[in-house]
């Protein structure tokens, strides 16, 4: 019963008629990565995706982490996911059937990943043939990949035009970074988002700034995303944060989408606060948990 | 006692600072150890530049990089089989540019920032072609250790297994 139900969401085409904007060229593929587990890969790919669909495009967020599903999870959409997309490769259920459209927007699906499956199962050609698919009919394809470089990596970023590097603050993590920007294509030109950034810390010399970390990986910069309990509060409840409006991180995911679609967007900046006896009482009292 | 306010007020660096500094030689050994092509090409002009001055074996020769605490160190054992005829720095010079002129490999040579007039002005041992400037990052140190032993009767320095050194004129 659920399951028809799902069908008719979906069909016949899955997506809503084109909106103006996007009338012509085909979608783009782009794929989410870092090499280093933990960074906030499927965070960023979900609120880049939420923003994206609120700005009216037709997103898809491809789970690739097979085995360790979770792009759901932050969506809150993991009750909803029936079929995956081993499903799909291996021909078992149509596209249609298994794409899952999110709560509060139109045009926003996902596909999530396989959870008792291994990523060996997935076959590159497959893989990239699905995206291709895909870049058909949405006007961005956002491939959230799996952590490390082995056949996951592979897979995730077998079909897509272009690559997000997420990269924290951290020497481990840009030591990865680095490490899989030289594995992508070489005529690619990854775009970076530094992700939980604590500015407080970085005035006080005592971590990475986003100069450090890019005067290391040399990317254009994409996004500066802030270490903020509202990251926390939003991936409990479900909730991506670039969909609430009052967030000043949510307005991080916003420009970064509003960047990808061609926008002029000022430099990211991530201001420190301030961090007074009054801002403290308004967050212990004010603060949404 | 000194040494106990000396530690109580240094200054410690800022972790961030650390965290860079960690970080650039991280990368700089990551980079060297991702790039054989480079190591390779760098081995044969090291080499090729050496052999102006003694006999080498270059079948046994070995260059590799170790990350150390404060740096990242090129360490270059090349088993020296004979020395050439004992020439001035002046005529160095001329045969290096010479050389440079007519032989490729010596221009890459200088692309790598190997030049060779310090090398003319130090006395020909083993220990001469590790002290060469490297490629701009990396720190060239010492020779490999074994050979330092030998510092008194460097220039024959004869390697086991190596023929006898036939023209010492030194």
């Amino acid at each position: 019963m659920m399951r028809a139900i799902e069908t008719s969401i979906a069909a016949p085409d899955g997506v809503p008629e084109p909106g103006p904007q996007s009338v012509t060229a085909r979608g783009r593929a782009i794929v989410i990565t870092s090499g280093k587990g933990g960074v906030g890969k499927t965070t960023t790919t979900a609120n880049v995706g939420a923003a994206l669909a609120a700005l009216g495009k037709r997103v898809v967020l491809v789970d690739a982490d097979v085995g360790l599903r979770n792009l759901d999870i932050v969506l809150g959409l993991e009750s909803r996911v029936k079929y995956h997309l081993l499903d799909v490769l291996e021909e078992k259920v149509t596209l249609d059937e298994a794409l899952v459209r999110d709560k509060r927007s139109e045009t926003l699906y996902l596909l999530a990943a396989a959870q008792t499956r291994e990523k060996e199962d997935v076959v590159t050609a497959q893989m990239k043939a699905l995206v291709e698919q895909l870049r058909d009919r949405f006007d961005f394809v956002l491939i959230d990949c799996p952590a490390g470089i082995e056949m996951g990596f592979k897979n995730a970023v077998a079909g897509a035009q272009h690559a997000i590097v997420v990269c924290t603050p951290e020497v481990s993590a840009v030591r990865d970074a680095d490490r899989v920007v030289g594995l992508l294509p070489s005529d690619w030109r990854p775009e970076l988002i530094v992700n939980r950034l604590r500015p407080q810390l970085v005035k006080k010399g005592k971590m990475l700034s986003v100069d450090d970390v890019n005067g290391i990986l040399r990317l254009p910069l994409l996004g500066v995303i802030a270490d903020e309990p509202g990251v926390i509060v939003a991936s409990n409840r479900g909730e991506p944060l670039a969909l609430d409006p009052a967030s000043e991180t949510g307005a991080a995911y916003r420009a970064i989408a509003a960047k990808l679609c061609g926008q002029n967007v000022p430099a990211p900046t991530v201001n420190v606060p301030s961090g007074g006896f009054f801002s403290k009482l308004g967050s212990i009292f004010g603060g949404r948990a | 006692m000194f040494d106990f306010f000396k530690t109580l007020f240094k200054p410690t660096p800022p972790s961030g600072a650390t965290a860079k500094e960690r970080l650039r030689l991280v990368l700089l050994s990551d980079h060297l150890s991702l790039a054989p092509d480079v190591i390779e090409s760098l081995k044969r002009d090291l080499l090729e530049v050496i052999s102006r001055y003694v006999e080498i074996d270059s079948n046994h020769a070995d260059v590799t990089f170790e990350h150390r605490e404060r740096e990242v160190a090129m360490l270059a054992s090349i088993p020296i089989t004979g020395v050439r005829e004992r020439v001035r720095p002046s005529e160095l010079e001329a045969a290096s540019t010479q050389s440079g002129d007519n032989d490729s490999a010596a221009a890459g040579a200088e692309t790598l920032a190997l030049d060779p007039p310090p090398v003319a002005e130090a006395e020909p041992s083993a220990e001469t072609p590790a002290k060469t400037p490297a490629p701009v990052p990396v720190r060239a140190s010492n020779a490999a250790r074994p050979r330092r032993r030998r510092r008194k009767k460097a220039p024959v320095a004869p390697q086991p297994g190596a023929a006898p050194a036939q023209s010492a004129q030194a």
